[in-house]
Parts: structure tokens; C-alpha cells; sequence
């Protein structure tokens, strides 16, 4: 594993499905450069994708008035991820399980649960106006979640 | 790299060949267009072969459902075809490993819609 590089990289992006590409690729570089393997870099990759992907479309619905704000840190010990929209807010525990019978064959819904399947540790802040998403993964994998 | 989608016959099924991203704005929408396409057309027998497809988002997981629902509500049945080990991991991750039909064999694969 190399060494990782301190420092927080912090940016601020518009509300477009090009801003979520640029947020994956952000990810998938901070992964590569802190030498996880395929599938790690894979799931990270996605998690923030699903992320950024909720703070474009549902956060900030398109909105060009509005942006998404993301911050990318190896700390030595974590992947640090967080994406922040300024939208009407969101509660995540009123997101239907997707994986009970009466969802599964629903066409929307799995994005927070990937998110939270795919990373060690999860949480969310309300932030008035906004929702921050903190998706965290641990370079010495535990296999633990919080 | 986004999604191409070349269709084929192969003893009356439709086998689509996916190759690329599923995703939100880079192929979820192509998909269903061609499964509906094709569902308009009268075809009741769809393989979707997405041994190329290296990467799906929950956007792309949600078409693939839709598509299923789409052709069995329309009386057609719609299979899927060697999964990439990305795919596969996330349909089992998301039990829709349960919902479809999925063969690594093509001529397996064609032969169940008989």
C-alpha cells in the first residue's frame, strides 16, 4: 500500500451528470493512489458515484442555481469521502428496503443501500438547507461496520 | 465508455449484446428503448448478453428490472447472459439474483426459451 498523501482536496461543483463523472473519477484516483485492490476501488468508485448521483438529481433536482460540494481525503487510516447538496434535505430512514419482497422488483430505491453495503461506514448530516453524506473506507480492512 | 447495444437471432430469441456502462445517462436509457423496441415488435423471447457490460450503477440495476417487468407484463420473457464478476456481485448484493434467469452458457441460454 503507498504512502498516503495528506491534505484534504475540496471542490465545488455544478448540477450536472458531467460534475458526477468528475466526482467519480476523483474517487477512483484517491483509491488507486492509496492502492486498493480491483474490487475495493470498484466499490468505492461506485458508492460515491451513487453519492454524487443523489446530490445532482434528488438534493439539488438539476438545479444550475445550485451545487454539490466534495471533499476527498486519505488520512493514512481512511478514504474520506463527502458530498453535500443543497436541496430540501433528506431522511434516510424513510427509504424503503430494497430488499423486501414487496421492492425487489421496483425500479428505483437501491442507491443509499448500495452506498451503505459498499463502504465500512456511513452518515448523514442535515445541513439547512442540504443533506452531507460522510462515506468512509477503512484501509485496513475490517470487514466491520458501523 | 458508454453502452453499445448490437442485436442478433439466434433460433427465435433476440440476444442483445450489451458492451460498456449501464448507468444513469450512459446507456439505462438506450436499454430500455431497445427492450422496448423490441416488445413493441412482438418479441416475446429476449437474452440479453451482458458479458461486456463492465460496470452498473443502481440506475443501470433499475432498468434491468424495469426491462423484466416491462416483457413479462407484455407476456415475453427476458433472460440475462454471462455476468461480469461486478454484475453478478451486485445482483447477488441486491437479491435480484432471485428475479432473473441467468445462464453462462449461450446455447443453454437459447435452448430455455424453447
Amino acid at each position: 500500500m503507498s504512502e498516503p498523501r495528506k491534505g484534504r482536496l475540496s471542490f465545488r461543483l455544478i448540477s450536472t451528470m458531467e460534475s458526477v463523472g468528475e466526482v467519480e473519477a476523483a474517487a477512483e484516483k484517491l483509491a488507486a493512489d492509496a492502492g486498493l485492490d480491483e474490487d475495493q476501488r470498484f466499490h468505492v468508485t461506485m458508492a460515491v458515484r451513487e453519492a454524487a448521483v443523489n446530490a445532482v438529481l434528488h438534493g439539488n433536482e438539476y438545479d444550475p442555481s445550485r451545487h454539490i460540494a466534495v471533499g476527498l481525503e486519505n488520512t493514512g487510516k481512511d478514504l474520506v469521502f463527502t458530498i453535500a447538496d443543497e436541496g430540501s434535505g433528506f431522511i434516510p430512514e424513510t427509504v424503503p428496503d430494497p430488499l423486501a419482497p414487496e421492492n425487489l422488483l421496483r425500479g428505483t430505491g437501491r442507491g443509499i443501500f448500495l452506498i451503505r453495503s459498499l463502504m465500512d461506514e456511513v452518515h448523514f448530516r442535515q445541513l439547512h438547507p442540504g443533506t452531507e453524506l460522510t462515506l468512509v473506507k477503512h484501509l485496513a480492512a475490517t470487514g466491520e461496520k458501523t | 465508455m458508454a453502452l453499445t447495444i448490437a442485436s442478433r437471432e439466434v433460433d427465435g430469441v433476440t440476444v442483445l449484446d450489451l458492451s460498456g456502462r449501464i448507468t444513469l445517462g450512459e446507456g439505462s436509457v438506450q436499454l430500455r428503448d431497445a427492450i422496448r423496441d423490441l416488445i413493441s415488435k412482438g418479441q416475446k423471447k429476449i437474452l440479453l448478453n451482458l458479458g461486456d457490460v463492465n460496470y452498473i450503477d443502481s440506475s443501470g440495476l433499475g432498468e434491468l428490472v424495469s426491462a423484466y417487468t416491462t416483457a413479462k407484463n407484455q407476456g415475453a420473457a427476458l433472460k440475462l447472459l454471462k455476468l461480469t464478476k461486478k454484475v453478478h456481485d451486485l445482483l447477488q448484493l441486491t437479491k435480484l439474483y432471485t428475479v432473473f434467469d441467468i445462464s453462462d452458457d449461450e446455447a443453454s441460454a437459447i435452448a430455455s426459451f424453447k
